[in-house]
């Protein structure tokens, strides 16, 4: 085939498809009818129920909005150009020696720069104000609330194979799968996992915050509409992931009163054992109502020892590693023996000698260094 | 098989029959069309005796020209499997709603979603990067090969067998359920005990040698081997960007390699470095996994943004403008690839002040990456526009890439991520920048330099079914997961209750649909190409109006590319030599120094993946046998002294002066 030079070549008839880039951009509007659905369904992240998520949702906005100052122009100039530069067009100017411009430079990097500059100010004040570790400033967007004329609500999350577990500690009561907040009260949420890591979402509340074993994480949050919301892990964890969702209920406070009163009258109690039994892997697992909770429950969790046999995590270095269960492995059980009676490794250890009984282990209140709960666990704050 | 347990497992280490998913009926029927249609294949070749054409002059050979497509081929081959995962996700999510469990029980489906992103990025997109760098580079530098053509070839077949142990675990045993990081503790031993995570190591590691080696490769081709008078300003941005693609692959695959060590020392021999206990830090494999996750992105980015500019330039009729700043733009992005890997992971409660930084340092990143994209756009500014296919990719590029990026900036917005991450927004986001970017470039690419290597071009019609299809499939599959996201849905959900997204997943469905459609034209393209050669030869060696050094030689090029290396004095260079009427020299010929085939590479990998094998089903004796047979064949192959052969001057004398002949009558 003779090809012809591009210089040479003016006839329309050669290049018999040219403004492809025009057609790229008229088939976006066939998407148009789609975007009339949007109207139908609930864009719950631009229309969330919680001061936070909507400080989030502003951020979201402004945000694009900042980026298309700039991505506009370049959409639409990529069309213009490829359209009226179009080999066939004999009107645009072809000028094969331009291909530089000092000023074009300078404003291809400066006004990109600019944008950047105003996001990244943005990104910075943003992201310390809405830091999920930092007690709530404001309860909603229109009053101010200091934090001392309102008391925060406690729940501590452990997200379990393949469930939810929540802990009302000042309340006593605890509830699987299901999730009750009194609006307009800020609620400090104490995160842990008892496995493998998840991420814990409510995305009409707030932004999520992944739950990891043996860490605590924190979020702080609000609801301030009433109403049903879905809560779920967002961090695939197994098989059973795609059911580990819970409701999210919004109560005004009387509600909230009657619904801890209901928990507590037909709850059971939750206790190591119960607790145990629980964490077993399940899929699809119902609601569950504790009018009771093991005060140590959650504190045991976090330093992984509920079971009798196991070493509490802040201990396992004191025993300078020596601390081994019978086998020689580290004393953790597979999956698959989870909940089976096993040795208390720390008790056939000392027996056999190879503990080295440090001073740290060996405290006034924890004698034995394993299997009680210390209740007044610091906060530990990860990275 | 053996009635004593202890010689089982000492024979066939975990390997028992039960392996075997006969109780899976879409794994046995995909087993049953792929063994019918490779015994076809192999029939075929059988047949038509092409075997020893193959052994001798493909798979053997050290001609980086032959070993890129080879490794093209085996992108095309790894596209076809990761699209029909995507495909059987699509199909599950669309149907899977109000109660109904879909077809693909979760089992199934997270081995889905986890293979579906190993294999597009490990085995698709790399061998597809990589394999164009080895083509184009060499003849773009105005070089004879690369610097180690042995290790080439070596490279490319560690690369099949890491492919190739993939996609063993689709019928033997399983593959790894964690997604495609694996990320602890759910990939550690107490919560996949299985095959799964030890077929996703060793795969990667043995494709990762290859990677890591290929990356040395080019790069010292590129500092060592340039023609005369090209210095590094005056290298085509292609090469420029594959040689900062290079340095990202060779200073963060180790990193890779160390992590996977880590991991596979946790499974394999009970330390605790990513275990939930005993001091291990799952959190650790997060960081450092990322540490390389990062600059992999980049890794496929930039050759493709060499592959825009290359075709831009081209296909305007203009110098790239801003060739400076475009080649800072590269050098700046490798750097900031670095500084970067948290935005993976806001949200695992690092403190704002590190949150900030990350989420400042990736914005940043946009501010290259947009003078690139203005610089494309200044080029196409009083150009004369060819709108070729390989252009359609570009324009439909720059429009995706765009909006892509801008998803990005976005998810880099810590408190925005906290309500994104992990939902189909993000999902949406980087397939729109993969996608858009990586694979459009791609297309774009093999398009572009298709002629070069086979001498005619691919069917345009068939082309520009490829680009309208993969282009409006694209959005119709993933414009409604960036809705969904918003909607707050997750990623990696195998089904729904609520009824009123289904319609979102329908559409991206037949989105998916689309791109099947653009698929099978892709592949028509290289058909009906083929098919039509006589029509689409190209005789000149230069059927673009080509800028740089490859279109100076003939379509396909002889095996040692120039008879002459090139003396350079411009960018642009064959532009340059067109416009102050270059002639071709037509004497004075002399026998050429060429590397000599090998086997060595393709046993070399085979005993690797023997030994990966192995050590997958705890097969000791196996492992133990194909590393000591991969030790000896090393050292053996250092005594093979044949490794070089001298093509004769008459030889090369016939060549040129066919293609003298050739050139003749096309003037």
């Amino acid at each position: 085939m003779r090809t012809v030079s591009p210089n040479k070549s003016r006839s329309r008839q050669r290049h018999s498809r040219p403004g492809g880039a025009l057609r790229a951009f008229l088939r976006l509007f066939a998407l148009l009818p789609l975007f009339g659905l949007l109207a139908g369904c609930k864009l719950v992240v631009l229309d969330p129920a919680g001061d936070v998520a909507m400080q989030q949702r502003d951020i979201v906005i402004l945000s694009t909005a900042l980026m298309l100052i700039i991505v506009v122009p370049v959409l639409l100039l990529t069309v213009v150009f490829a359209w009226w530069y179009r080999d066939s067009n004999i009107d645009a100017v072809y000028d094969p020696e331009f291909h530089h411009s000092t000023q074009l430079e300078v404003v291809i990097w400066s006004a990109p720069l600019v944008i950047i500059v105003a996001l990244g100010l943005l990104t910075w004040i943003s992201t310390h104000l809405l830091d999920p570790f930092r007690p709530l400033g404001r309860v909603n967007g229109a009053e101010q609330v200091a934090v001392a004329d309102t008391k925060p609500l406690r729940v501590q999350v452990v997200a379990l194979d393949w469930k939810w577990l929540f802990i009302y500690p000042d309340q006593g009561i605890g509830t699987v799968n299901e999730l009750a907040v009194p609006v307009n009260v800020p609620v400090t949420f104490e995160l842990t996992s008892s496995d493998v890591m998840n991420s814990f979402f409510v995305p009409a509340m707030a932004g999520q915050i992944y739950t990891m074993p043996g860490m605590q994480t924190k979020l702080h949050a609000v609801l301030n509409r009433p109403g049903e919301y879905t809560g779920m892990s967002s961090q695939y964890s197994g098989s059973g992931f795609s059911d580990m969702y819970f409701t999210t209920h919004g109560l005004s406070g009387a509600d909230f009163e009657q619904w801890v009163g209901k928990v507590k009258a037909d709850g059971t109690a939750l206790g190591r054992t119960e607790y145990l039994n629980l964490a077993q892997p399940s899929e699809r697992e119902p609601v569950h109502h504790y009018k009771s909770v093991d005060p140590g429950l959650f504190a045991a969790v976090l330093d992984m020892c509920v079971e009798d046999s196991k070493t509490c995590k802040s201990d396992m270095m004191h025993g300078g590693g020596r601390r081994v269960s019978q086998n020689g492995r580290p004393a953790h059980l597979p999956w698959a023996e989870r909940g089976k009676a096993a040795p208390n490794a720390y008790a056939s250890a000392l027996g056999s000698g190879v503990i080295d009984t440090g001073s740290a282990i060996c405290t006034a209140s924890n004698a034995t260094g394993v299997s009680v709960a210390r209740a007044a666990e610091p906060t530990q704050r990860v990275n | 098989m053996f009635s004593n347990p202890e010689t089982q497992r000492l024979v066939f280490g975990r390997l028992t029959l039960d392996a075997l998913p006969l109780d899976q009926p879409i794994v046995v029927g995909t087993f049953v069309v792929v063994a019918i249609l490779g015994l076809a294949l192999v029939g075929a070749l059988t047949y038509y005796r092409v075997w020893p054409y193959l052994w001798r002059e493909w798979f053997t050979s050290v001609d980086h020209k032959r070993i890129g497509v080879m490794y093209c081929v085996l992108a095309i081959v790894m596209l076809l499997r990761g699209f029909a995962d995507a495909i059987m996700m699509r199909s599950q999510q669309a149907i899977a709603f109000g109660g109904s469990e879909g077809y693909l029980p979760p089992h199934h489906y997270d081995q889905i979603f986890t293979a579906h992103g190993v294999i597009m990025i490990f085995f698709m997109a790399m061998p597809f990067v990589t394999g164009l760098m080895n083509f184009v580079v060499p003849l773009q530098i105005g070089a004879r090969d690369v610097a180690f053509p042995f290790l080439n070839n070596f490279s490319f077949w560690m690369t099949v067998c890491g492919a190739v142990l993939v996609m063993i675990s689709l019928f033997v045993g399983e593959f790894a359920r964690t997604g495609w990081l694996a990320y602890p503790p759910l990939s550690e031993l107490d919560y996949s005990p299985d095959v799964g995570v030890d077929y996703y190591i060793w795969s990667l590691q043995i494709a990762g040698v290859g990677t890591l080696l290929s990356g040395v490769n080019l790069i010292a081709t590129i500092v060592k081997m340039r023609a005369p008078g090209m210095s590094l300003m005056k290298m085509p941005v292609f090469c420029w960007t594959s040689l900062c693609t290079n340095i990202l692959i060779v200073a963060a695959f180790p990193v890779l390699t160390g992590t996977l060590v880590l991991l596979s020392l946790d499974r394999y021999v009970g330390t605790n470095f990513f275990t939930n206990g005993f001091g291990g830090s799952p959190m650790m494999y997060w960081n450092l996994i990322w540490i390389w996750g990062h600059p992999e992105v980049y890794i496929l980015i930039l050759p493709a943004f060499g592959v825009f500019s290359e075709v831009t330039s081209t296909f305007c009729g203009k110098p790239l403008f801003g060739y400076t700043s475009m080649v800072y733009a590269t050098v700046v992005i490798t750097l900031l690839s670095y500084l970067v890997w948290l935005h993976h992971f806001f949200t695992m409660g690092s403190g704002a002040s590190v949150n900030s930084f990350f989420g400042i340092t990736t914005m940043i990143i946009s501010i290259p990456t947009g003078a690139k994209i203005f610089n494309w756009l200044f080029t196409m500014y009083r150009g004369r526009i060819r709108f070729e296919v390989p252009m359609l990719w570009t324009v439909g590029f720059m429009i995706t890439f765009v909006i892509g990026g801008m998803t990005g900036v976005l998810l880099a917005v810590p408190p925005a991520d906290f309500v994104l991450h992990n939902s189909l927004f993000l999902v949406a986001h980087f397939h729109n920048v993969i996608i858009g970017g990586v694979l459009f470039g791609m297309m774009a690419g093999v398009y572009y330099w298709f002629p070069k290597a086979f001498g005619f071009k691919l069917d345009p019609f068939w082309g520009k079914m490829s680009f309208w299809f993969w282009f409006t499939g694209f959005y119709f599959a993933f414009m409604p997961l960036y809705v969904l996201g918003l909607m707050g849905v997750t990623r990696r959900v195998n089904h729904f209750d609520d009824s009123s997204l289904q319609v979102w997943f329908v559409t991206a469905a037949f989105g998916a649909l689309l791109i099947a459609i653009g698929i099978f034209s892709s592949i028509m393209q290289i058909v009906v190409g083929f098919l039509h050669r006589d029509r689409l030869r190209d005789l000149t060696g230069d059927p673009w109006h080509g800028r740089t050094l490859e279109w100076s030689t003939s379509s396909p090029p002889p095996e040692y590319n120039f008879a002459f290396t090139p003396v350079i004095h411009e960018l642009d260079a064959w532009s340059d030599m067109k416009s102050r009427g270059y002639a071709r020299p037509v004497e004075g010929f002399r026998p050429i120094h060429m590397p000599k085939n090998t086997a060595a590479g393709l046993i070399l990998a085979l005993f690797a993946g023997i030994c990966g094998f192995g050590l997958i089903w705890h097969i000791w004796w196996m492992a133990a046998f194909g590393f000591a047979a991969l030790i000896v064949t090393a050292i053996g192959h250092t005594f093979n002294y044949r490794r070089d052969f001298y093509i004769p001057a008459e030889h090369v004398i016939r060549t040129e002066s066919e293609r003298s002949q050739l050139l003749a009558t096309q003037v």
